[in-house]
């Protein structure tokens, strides 16, 4: 299947239900799925011969603070055979599990390790599911939107101790975030005192 | 009387000399036959994803140097195309071409020093120093054009930050030819060496389906029999204009993946030449004054260029809604940059695909079986870079 458009509607008449929403963009084809469906859309993507998405490229999480379904999943597949690329995303709520697709793809397992560190999300049939990138006991979910960028602790090697120690971040500036909007898009306060 | 079993745990790193970088590697052992290795990473994670998200696009450049920080500016251009993409800039061709002898040096920087280091692993000396003379001149290329030998900053989305200075193409040019000569020499040294083939040959050998089961990409694929190459299958840039050739291996060892690295240089030699020969005249970024800045002189005589100005080096250029996934083929293999803008001046999320983390990922399924001694060679091979395996 040479077409981008073709392997879509192919995609689209087989997995049918399955898939909330489908486009092309930036020569990807972007699948939005429902939570549940996931090991069928990838295991049919994997094993078809008309689709062959062999090699999973990376998984990652996307954080929507504000949104009901706070997570976004996002998962990349690659066809070396069909040269092309699939983005499959969909959304979850904090406490979701999410099904682990490390039977697909071995490869799945450090990819969704880094999810649950950075992200704090939870997967089943995860055979080895520990931190990953962070600190040895490390609290927290540092790519979440409401983790600080400055984090909570600090380390330093203290010499009345002999040891490193851990100490909550002290910083003599904080960092700053300034508005740079436009002026003449009008800044935040301008904007506020026209709503009032 | 049956013996009983024993496994030996051994900690190896986080500071050993093979490990390239900070590596913790939980060994089990039994006797000296490796039954399990647990990577530990993240000792170098500096939190580069969330760095991103709070600084503009133009400041986010400088972090992509910091992840494979011996090919830096194959990393930027990842970025570059990324933003390049949303916004729809038509890159001029100049910038195009400077761009793809940049990261071609980036390859031949990134592979001499994993051919050279894994040498030294293995027990030979000597390459590592003629190597890393050549590597010097080639850093020696990005302070000429950027000011600095490692953390470049010098793609923009739209082009690059400045045109080459003069006299350095053709200083670049008789690098080339004088290069070849180098890469016969380390072969001589390492080739057809006895010992440094004992060590390799047979090695961490990654079949076909599983060098894809565990999202091998660049030499870890190819080595592997799998001709698939970015630069070839999803030309980004300039290459599809430029003939090269992508070296593939049969055995998927070790050794193998050393051979297509000598290879690959040898092709990005012959890119750069090409490169140079048909370099065109003409702008280096796009003239888009909302996206990269005016030249000094305008600034000096244009409100606009002066507003313009200001505009982009305090609030930054904005990018519109929408995500993408980019990738280039960066030395160690794929790098990808998913970024998903929500139309201010900051990337709302910025996730960093880098080769060295899934390749790292497959260590203990490479070295179980294997002896001890393997264990720095195979992670020579695998070349691991931990800028970009913690990021």
């Amino acid at each position: 299947m040479k077409n981008l458009g073709d392997l879509e509607k192919f995609i689209n008449s087989e997995l049918t239900s399955k898939i909330n929403n489908s486009f092309i963009k930036h020569d990807n084809i972007y699948l939005n799925i429902d939570h549940d469906e996931l090991i069928d859309v990838i295991s049919f993507l994997k094993t078809n011969k008309e689709t062959k998405f062999r090699q999973l490229i990376e998984i990652t999480a996307v954080d929507y603070p504000e949104s009901e379904y706070r997570f976004k999943m996002v998962y990349f597949l690659l066809s070396h055979e069909h040269n092309k690329r699939v983005i499959i995303d969909y959304s979850i709520k904090e406490n979701d599990i999410i099904s682990s697709i490390t039977s697909l793809f071995p490869s799945a397992n450090w990819m969704e390790r880094e999810v649950f560190d950075m992200y704090g999300l939870n997967f089943k049939n995860h055979p080895d599911l520990r931190r990953i990138l962070t600190d040895y006991g490390f609290e927290g979910y540092p790519l979440r939107k409401d983790f600080p960028l400055t984090g909570h602790n600090e380390v330093r090697y203290s010499e009345e101790d002999k040891k490193v120690i851990y100490e909550p971040v002290k910083l003599e500036q904080n960092y700053r975030n300034f508005d740079y909007e436009s002026p003449w898009e009008g800044t935040k306060y301008i904007k506020e005192i026209k709503k009032s | 009387m049956a013996k009983e079993k024993k496994t030996l745990n051994l900690n190896f790193g986080p500071q050993h000399p093979a490990a390239h970088g900070v590596l913790r590697l939980i060994l089990q052992l039994d006797g000296e036959v490796v039954e399990k290795a647990d990577p530990h990473i993240g000792l170098l994670h500096r939190g580069t994803e969330k760095l991103i998200e709070n600084k503009t696009y133009t400041q986010a450049v400088p972090y992509f140097d910091r992840l494979d920080y011996v090919a830096p500016m194959n990393q930027e251009h990842a970025f570059a195309l990324a933003i390049e993409k949303i916004l729809k800039i038509e890159v001029p061709a100049r910038a195009q071409y400077i761009r793809v002898i940049f990261c071609e040096i980036g390859r031949i920087l990134s592979h001499i020093l994993n051919v050279t280091t894994q040498a030294m692993d293995v027990g030979a000396l000597t390459p590592t120093l003629w190597g890393f003379e050549e590597r010097e001149k080639l850093m020696g290329f990005y302070e000429r054009v950027s000011g600095s030998r490692l953390h470049a900053n010098y793609f923009r989305a739209g082009g690059v930050h400045k045109d080459l200075p003069s006299g350095l193409d053709n200083d670049i040019d008789e690098f080339c030819d004088k290069f070849p000569k180098i890469i016969d020499d380390l072969e001589t040294l390492l080739t057809d060496n006895r010992i440094f083939k004992q060590r390799n040959v047979d090695i961490g050998i990654v079949s076909k389906q599983d060098a894809l089961d565990y999202s091998f990409s660049g030499v870890m694929l190819r080595g592997s029999g799998i001709a698939w190459d970015l630069r070839r299958s999803q030309p980004y840039d300039c290459y599809n204009d430029l003939q090269f050739k992508i070296p593939v291996g049969k055995n998927g060892d070790c050794y193998d993946r050393y051979l297509c690295r000598i290879e690959e240089m040898r092709e990005s030699v012959k890119i750069i030449k090409q490169c140079l020969k048909n370099l065109p005249k003409g702008p280096i970024k796009t003239d888009d004054g909302k996206i990269s800045p005016p030249p000094k002189k305008e600034i000096k005589e244009s409100m606009e260029a002066l507003i313009h100005h200001f505009k982009l080096f305090t609030e930054g250029y904005r990018v519109e809604k929408d995500e993408i996934y980019t990738a280039v083929e960066a030395p160690k293999g794929e790098f990808g940059v998913y970024l998903i803008s929500d139309g201010s001046s900051k990337p709302y999320k910025c996730k960093i695909r880098a080769p060295g983390f899934t390749h790292l990922q497959a260590m203990d399924y490479l070295i179980k079986g294997h002896m001890l001694a393997d264990v720095p060679a195979v992670l020579g091979s695998m070349d691991i870079v931990f800028g970009e395996v913690d990021r």
